[in-house]
């Protein structure tokens, strides 16, 4: 398409002149110096990275003797590791609770925030103000609420109605919920404003023609405004499982992995390899690993959308 | 046209990014090489004990990892003016005090990415491993120069050598495992604070006692970022058990970590935690936390190192009124002993023939000279007591007992820690038989038995001869994997 498009001013009849200097006449000397901080950066902290675990994945490695090529042979380990099913097991029951407990929320709290005609701004500001605490902050904050002794936050509400102690972070069944809580806590108000701005999109006319045939809220809700965020909320939907796939700074910083692994997840078993030792880390299980995650998620996502291609759409 | 100028634009972008991927490939294949070559030992001149002139040394720079994050500005002050006098010693080396702290994650980090100081400190339980990896220096020859090599006590010297005797590691502190009690929650609890518990028994009473009457922990227990493991072997040592045993024959380590004296370890601690109730409310302390609880009062016994008032006193504003340290109990066993441990310091292989010069000179000054030379030891006592911090923490000989009785001569009139409250652990702990910790891949195990630990702590129904059987086979995995050099 771009190549038959004729440019404002340019002579239609002549050939136009091609090689390097007439790239740096046409100022592709300047678009490349303005790209170049950019390619300097992706190039050097996003790409280069990911290049390089590809060769890891295959090579026996501490980063600081030689490394060796040691085939497949870091895939076979991981999948022989004992604790490699438990960490899927644990990122899909994250997965899992996020999507029940996570997912309606903002969607929820959107639309009552959208129906709300005073304090609006107010309402979306305390939403997203979460989002704007550095999470390390906000989780180290939430290590102190869930405290197992009496004098822990939670704990002392609870202890108020003769409740508890709970140990929200030292039981295993408790720990992932717990985790989850906060995670769900942390990253919604970013996914309300993003709803916030989608319903205000939606042709107010839809609503009142909905009520002049007798719609009730929920039909509304149903008929006019769910149908209208379709695009949105399969976005999300899909940003919020890769985003859950890869959950490491909840669990590295509430419980470490435990107790006793359960809250162990892929991202923090591909830490383990590359730092859990301290005569130098196993980065080849490490990229294996990373790899294999990416490349289910590759998968995952273009399964996701070839399912849900007829139905993603605005109508 | 267009696509074609895209096509040449997309042409030199993929042109600049190979140049900065080669460039950065480069940088980054250049470590591996360099280390091997690197870790080769070379004496020079400045080696040896006596500095010579300015003129004939040209400037260096070394970093040393000694500040521990978060220390008082009185411990860093201490230290600014050791630096200082080594500096007025050794007038053409300049000092940089990094902040360093050794935990397993963070030192896998600083190792891979070549970010550690020019020297730094590891435990015991690395010195083999990184030497096996020539990731230390071989400072063999700098140290011998320094004349007081044949001095060390072998059994602590062993840590940092190599197969062939080679010395990678200087030994700089060396401790028994022992209890460490609050004696503040002592008294309010109504026991004795002067008489500690002397068995295992006694210490399950007490703690109970403690927690019931102050209802903070009696008895915690670290069980994260492998001292779970750590505490796990010290508490099976104690009893009379090991972790692995190596066949004389044939050399072969085998991993032992589900005997049976753990296991009555393990239920020790699950009769603590859901019969009595003793244990508090935290089960994932690490050696940072559990140190910090007990200083602010809310753990009346937990078991740790000999060494661990400084650290308390100089991160978490220990009362000093409130230590009271005594030796672990041994069981009758005829094997029960005390787990020793210790910290060695090396010397970055990234680093100059004349940054290792500097960097030996350092550690002879600022480790070795107030361990053997009562100049030292009093130069070294003064400065840490004008800036108030603990003089006199007991501690195990590097060199032999006459020395480090001597060096406690020599300081007397500068200890100011409360000695006293300390007497139930040195009047007792040369008579107690020290044994070292598992000597392969020490910190993998202790890793492995981690979740073991936290199992039994948070799950009341915790099947610790399952988890132990399972610990074993990942720790006996671990030993027969070969190790990348």
């Amino acid at each position: 398409m771009d190549s038959t498009a004729v440019r404002p001013g340019a002579t239609s009849g002549k050939r136009r002149r091609s090689g390097p200097l007439a790239w740096v006449s046409r100022d592709g000397l300047s678009s490349l110096f303005f790209l170049l901080p950019l390619l300097l950066i992706f190039g050097a902290f996003s790409w280069f990275p990911i290049l390089r675990s590809f060769v890891m994945a295959v090579q026996e490695t501490n980063l600081v003797s030689t490394p060796t090529f040691v085939g497949l042979d870091n895939f076979a380990n991981v999948l022989a590791d004992p604790l490699f099913g438990k960490a899927i097991g644990n990122t899909a029951y994250f997965a899992i609770l996020a999507l029940v407990i996570g997912y309606p929320m903002p969607l929820v709290l959107a639309i009552v925030m959208s129906e709300t005609r005073r304090f609006r701004s107010v309402y979306s500001a305390l939403a997203y103000l979460p989002v704007v605490v550095p999470p390390v902050v906000a989780v180290l904050l939430w290590k102190v609420f869930y405290r197992g002794g009496t004098n822990g936050a939670f704990n002392s509400i609870l202890g108020l109605v003769g409740l508890g102690p709970v140990q929200w972070l030292g039981d295993a069944a408790m720990a992932m919920p717990s985790i989850v809580v906060e995670a769900t806590w942390a990253a919604f108000g970013g996914t309300v404003i993003i709803y916030l701005a989608a319903l205000v999109s939606v042709p107010p006319e839809l609503y009142d023609a909905a009520e002049v045939d007798g719609a009730n809220i929920w039909n509304k809700i149903r008929y006019v405004t769910l149908p209208h965020m379709r695009g949105i909320l399969f976005i999300t939907l899909i940003l919020q499982l890769i985003a859950t796939a890869q959950i490491f700074t909840e669990p590295f910083l509430l419980t470490e992995g435990g107790p006793a692994n359960s809250t162990t997840t892929v991202l923090l078993l591909i830490y383990n390899y590359a730092f859990g030792s301290s005569l130098g880390g196993h980065f080849g299980e490490a990229a294996a690993l990373s790899l294999m995650l990416a490349a289910f998620l590759g998968v995952f996502t273009a399964v996701y959308f070839w399912l849900t291609r007829s139905w993603s759409t605005t109508s | 046209m267009t696509g074609k100028l895209n096509r040449r634009f997309l042409t030199l972008a993929m042109a600049a990014l190979a140049v900065v991927t080669v460039s950065a490939c480069s940088a980054a294949s250049a470590t591996p090489t360099a280390a091997p070559a690197a870790a080769t030992d070379a004496p020079t001149a400045a080696g040896t004990a006596a500095p010579a002139a300015t003129d004939t040394h040209k400037p260096v720079s070394i970093t040393v990892g000694v500040l521990r994050p978060g220390a008082t500005q009185e411990a860093t002050d201490a230290l600014n003016l050791q630096i200082t006098e080594f500096e007025a010693k050794y007038p053409w080396v300049t000092v940089v005090p990094n902040e360093y702290n050794w935990t397993a994650p963070t030192f896998t980090a600083q190792l891979a990415g070549g970010t550690l100081p020019t020297v730094f400190n590891i435990p015991f339980t690395d010195g083999k491993g990184l030497i096996a990896q020539h990731q230390i220096v071989n400072i063999d020859s700098r140290v011998r120069a320094l004349g007081y090599a044949d001095k060390f006590n072998p059994n602590v010297l062993v840590n940092g050598e190599d197969a062939d005797g080679k010395i990678y590691a200087v030994p700089i502190t060396a401790y028994g495992m022992s209890l460490t009690y609050n004696r503040t929650l002592f008294t309010q609890a109504g026991l004795d604070p002067n008489k500690p518990p002397t068995t295992w028994d006694e210490v399950k009473a007490d703690a109970k006692i403690i927690a019931t009457k102050t209802g903070v922990a009696g008895f915690a227990q670290m069980a994260t970022q492998n001292t779970g493991g750590w505490q796990l072997t010290t508490m099976t040592y104690a009893l009379g058990g090991r972790m692995e045993t190596v066949d004389a024959k044939t050399g072969k380590v085998t991993a032992t970590v589900n005997n049976s004296y753990t296991k009555a370890a393990l239920t020790y601690l699950q009769g603590l935690r859901w019969t009595d109730n003793s244990m508090g409310s935290t089960f994932d302390y690490n050696w940072g936390t559990i140190n910090q609880e007990f200083a602010a009062g809310q753990i009346g016994m937990f078991t740790g190192g000999s060494d661990l008032y400084t650290a308390m006193v100089q991160n978490d504003a220990l009362k000093a009124a409130d230590y009271g340290i005594t030796t672990i109990p041994l069981a009758s066993d005829p094997n029960a002993g005390v787990l020793g441990g210790g910290n060695l310091v090396a010397v970055n292989v990234i680093s100059t023939e004349a940054q290792r010069d500097a960097a030996v000179n350092f550690i002879d000054f600022y480790y070795m000279n107030k361990l053997r030379t009562q100049a030292g030891a009093v130069a070294d006592a003064q400065a840490l007591k004008a800036n108030n911090q603990p003089v006199g923490v007991p501690a195990l000989p590097i060199f032999d007992k006459a020395t480090y009785d001597q060096s406690l001569v020599w300081i007397k009139d500068y200890i100011n820690v409360p000695t006293d409250q300390m007497t139930p652990f040195t009047s007792k702990i040369n008579t107690q038989p020290l044994v070292t910790e598992p000597r392969y891949n020490t910190q993998d195990l202790y890793k492995a038995l981690d979740p073991v630990v936290q199992a039994v702590l948070t799950d009341k129904n915790a099947d610790i001869s399952k988890l132990l059987d399972a610990a074993n086979v990942a720790v006996q995995k671990i030993i027969d994997t070969p190790a990348a050099s």
